[in-house]
């Protein structure tokens, strides 16, 4: 199997995997980030979405051939002590029920707030229609993330 | 009104024993389930007991630390912040100073434990209350040696005690010497206006963790030397194995071998033990073992099956028929009848009959199913999210032929449950591969495994016919036609039975090869619908308010004294004054059209309001006021979370939730076809609870059924349309595209 390095959370990380492993896998079973969870395998949940290049993108969908040099983030590396204003303010709202869903949406919420920093509610409830929440814990998730853009900016 | 009562015998002497630690401090332990049970006799001597008889604990360390240890499994209904919440409040501690664990890591302790039913609460309440307040008062009464004075001049309060001078003495102070003392008898429990943790919110106790990512769940467990593991099952309801070329999936890089189970699943299932195991199927599966998930997912789309046909292979068409010539029928059991239906029927002026129609639907509990199982000589170790627990450990050692003793089960937090992991058919497959292998086994179902071969919401029809004589509802006559199985014994005494003088419940079932099973607010996330709406066409037809409608019945239910009806008139119709009032029913502005919906299960009353508005002549649901009667809310923002969930899952699944079937396969395989509801759907759900001292009932189903007919109500209202079938989206796009 091949040899890859890539840059997760700022630090390089080494590893073999088949060139067609989804970066998905490659986070939870080589290289034990299990913040990241498996919903789907084909993009339609977001529950695995973390950002490369500070865009949030679905790992079961990214090869790790396709990787190469690409700056990845994880929920884990989202911010030093899990104090960003968007883990901040779910924990404020109390966001979660299950929770597995949860670090899926901060992830997508961090990339779009990037983007959009002060979005409409309807901008908020568009940007995350991607992410589902089998709990539908939805109304505290728009909550969350429009209490975070309000810090943020 | 039987059920309603909350009261749970609860036995000091019996449930409790404390012993002081080897480190230090204190533990104190408790059975939750035999001491909630009325009329339980303990399995075991007693005196004999240890502290791995015990499945909740509190724990006090000599330097003052509390901590409580969680006895039930979590699904993300939050009794594991709930729970310990009432113990800490007897014990009178500050909630923010309490460590709250999951229970110790011994199958002894989760032997009568289980997540279902909305229970852990209301079943709970009692025992976690004494549990508190008598550890409380051991403190006091080891205070009291020290200080040479009578316990009943010291007082505690949040872990410190008080005497008479005015000295003190933390909890941590007394522990050791508390552990020798006599358990006390008759503690006084708090009055609900002493309470200073119960009724505050209370965030999440695994929040941290949740939103950084941490390890929590079934799929993040790893151990040394473990594999991973997918199943190959059949495509089809009705098939079984016939053969397989697993030459390919063998190439793939990583798979390790390829295997079959299925003879010691087979094998059990002859014993005829255990029968509502029904996912224990008799086909051989194919399993591929691989060194990591991707190399196992790939190697299982690369095995080359044959399936021959065991049984006939049934489509959603077939059951329509099915179930419609039961309607049509005569052919019932009956499950309630009062007065004389047939004779209200025939003297009435006019009678008014609907027929509501349900679809199959699977769990997707986002979290997929998994589990991990180590099989050795000495011991069996299962760990991964099911709620129950201790029917996995039985069925495990049964079907291995091993000494329960020797089965060890762990919960992690579940993705989610909905009903779908009370069956363990992914714990039983875990351990026969572990057992065929020997070694440790993480066993993956992909999203599609999931969806396909699932434990689905049976598909369901009812009749309703109600007779009307001089404007008023004088007979009711409800017929269920289910797959499989009918309501279970407590929903034919629900609304309206009690309020309608001739009234009945017929039921009757169809055998089916697809595996059916309980799925949030089991029967109740329909037939709420049903009636909510029928209720609504009667109002119509009787030219009454809808909501004057339900209140006007009510007044015949409230002097019942008939045990078996399971609600209460007069919470029923608090919960929909406050609903009314809240959501100002009647007065809704211009463009946005009211629906109402009110109804009672698992020992909760629910009102619900729901408005919708129409944009390009679509219906869009924008918003939800919910009235909920639970008695005493222990954690707020925990509660309003699962009256928010509830609803908007119940909407979701109302007007999108579909699963069809041909030739045996499921329509759907993933949710690219499969709708759920997301965000930009969801209306905003504005929680209130009727405010009393009643103890409290449970919150993890009982939002989701009136959710579907306050909103068919409404879009009845904006549109003018009846909705008599589920999916909502279905029926819609048919009328908007007539």
């Amino acid at each position: 199997m091949p040899n890859y390095t890539l840059k997760i959370n700022g630090k390089s990380h080494s590893f073999s995997a088949d060139a067609d492993t989804p970066l998905l896998w490659v986070l939870r079973d080589e290289l034990d980030m299990v913040g990241t969870k498996f919903g789907c395998g084909i993009s339609q949940c977001g529950a695995c979405t973390v950002h490369v290049g500070g865009k949030a993108m679905r790992s079961c969908q990214l090869k790790v051939e396709m990787l190469d040099g690409e700056e990845i983030t994880t929920i884990e590396g989202l911010s030093e002590n899990g104090n960003h204003p968007l883990q901040e303010a779910w924990k404020e709202v109390d966001v979660p029920q299950c929770g597995y869903c949860q670090a899926g949406q901060i992830m997508t919420a961090a990339s779009f707030l990037k983007e959009n920093p002060t979005p409409s509610t309807e901008e908020i409830r568009q940007a995350m229609r991607g992410n589902l929440c089998r709990c539908a814990s939805y109304n505290r998730i728009e909550k969350a993330v429009a209490i975070a853009a309000e810090k943020m900016s | 009104m039987s059920t309603i009562e909350n009261k749970f015998t609860f036995s000091r002497r019996n449930f409790l024993r404390t012993s002081a630690l080897a480190s230090g401090g204190i533990m104190i332990g408790f059975n939750l389930f035999t001491a909630c049970k009325p009329n339980v006799i303990p399995s075991v001597d007693i005196e004999n007991l240890n502290f791995n008889d015990f499945n909740a604990f509190i724990k006090i360390s000599e330097e003052g630390y509390v901590t409580i240890y969680s006895p039930n499994p979590e699904i993300g209904q939050g009794v594991k912040t709930a729970m310990p919440m009432i113990i800490a409040e007897e014990l009178d501690v500050e909630w923010d100073k309490v460590h709250v664990a999951q229970a110790s890591l011994d199958t002894k302790n989760y032997t009568r434990q289980l997540a279902g039913g909305s229970q852990s609460i209301r079943q709970g309440w009692d025992a976690l209350r004494q549990t508190g307040a008598t550890t409380k008062q051991m403190l006091i009464n080891s205070a009291a040696v020290k200080w040479r004075v009578e316990a009943s001049t010291c007082k505690a309060s949040k872990g410190i005690i008080t005497n008479e001078k005015g000295e003190t003495l933390g909890y941590g102070d007394v522990v050791k010497e508390a552990a020798t003392l006599e358990v006390p008898e008759n503690v006084t429990l708090k009055k609900p206006s002493e309470f200073t943790i119960i009724g505050k919110n209370a965030t999440n106790v695994d929040l941290e963790k949740i939103v950084t990512g941490k390890p929590l769940f079934g799929l993040d467990y790893k151990a040394p030397g473990m594999v991973y593991a997918t199943v190959l099952r059949p495509p089809a309801f009705g098939q079984i194995l016939d053969s397989f070329d697993a030459s390919e999936a063998k190439k793939i890089k990583g798979v390790i071998e390829v295997i079959t189970i299925g003879d010691k699943a087979r094998k059990f299932l002859e014993t005829g033990k255990f029968n509502w195991t029904f996912k224990l199927s008799k086909t051989d599966k194919v399993v591929v073992i691989a060194e990591n998930t991707w190399a196992a997912i790939k190697g299982k789309k690369a095995i080359k099956a044959t399936w021959k046909v065991d049984d006939e292979l049934e489509n959603t068409e077939n059951h329509n028929e099915i179930l419609n010539k039961i309607l049509g029928a005569k052919d019932f059991d009956t499950r309630r009848e009062d007065g004389n239906i047939e004779k209200a029927f025939k003297e009435a002026d006019r009678i008014v009959e609907r027929t509501y129609h349900s679809p199959f639907l699977p769990h997707n509990c986002l979290e997929p199913m998994n589990f991990f199982a180590n099989v050795t000589p000495e011991k069996i170790h299962l760990i991964g999210p099911v709620q129950t627990p201790e029917y996995a450990a039985m069925v495990v050692s049964d079907m291995l032929g091993r000494d329960i003793k020797q089965v060890q089960v762990d919960m992690t937090r579940m993705g989610g449950g909905f009903g779908r992991r009370l069956y363990g058919d992914f714990v039983y497959e875990a351990a026969e591969i572990s057992d065929a292998i020997k070694k440790p086994v993480q066993v993956v179902s992909t999203r599609e495994d999931d969806m396909t071969t699932g434990v689905y919401r049976p598909a369901i029809k009812y009749r309703i016919a109600a007779s009307i004589k001089d404007n008023k509802i004088t007979g009711y006559h409800l017929k269920e036609a289910a797959i499989n199985s009918n309501m279970y014994g407590a929903i034919p005494h629900f609304f309206p039975a009690g309020c309608i003088p001739n009234y009945k419940v017929s039921t009757k079932s169809h055998k089916s090869d697809i595996t059916t099973g309980a799925w949030r607010a089991p029967y109740t996330n329909f037939l709420a619908f049903a009636e909510q709406s029928f209720f609504d066409e009667l109002a119509q037809e009787l030219n009454k308010d809808a909501v004057q409608l339900r209140i006007d019945l009510l007044q015949n239910v409230k002097k019942t004294e008939d045990k078996s009806i399971q609600y209460s008139g007069k919470r029923m119709e608090d919960a929909i004054k406050l609903v009314v009032e809240k959501g100002g029913w009647g007065n809704a502005k211009e463009g946005v059209f009211q629906g109402f919906s009110a109804y009672y299960s698992h020992n909760t009353h629910v009102a619900e309001l729901a408005e919708v508005v129409l944009r390009d002549g679509l219906p869009v649901v924008t918003k939800i006021f919910a009235a909920v009667d639970c008695g005493i809310v222990v954690n707020p923002t925990g509660a309003i979370n699962q009256i928010q969930g509830g609803v908007i899952d119940g909407i979701g699944h109302a007007m999108y939730g579909d699963l069809t079937f041909e030739k045996g396969k499921p329509s759907n395989k993933n949710f690219d076809t499969y709708r759920l509801i997301r965000m930009n759907e969801t209306p905003q759900v504005e929680v209130h609870f009727v405010e009393n001292e009643l103890s409290p009932t449970g919150l993890g189903e009982p939002g989701l059924p009136p959710a579907g007919g306050a909103v068919a109500n409404a879009i009845h209202k904006a549109m003018g349309k009846r909705l008599y079938k589920q999916p909502f989206i279905k029926e819609l796009n048919e009328s908007i595209k007539g």
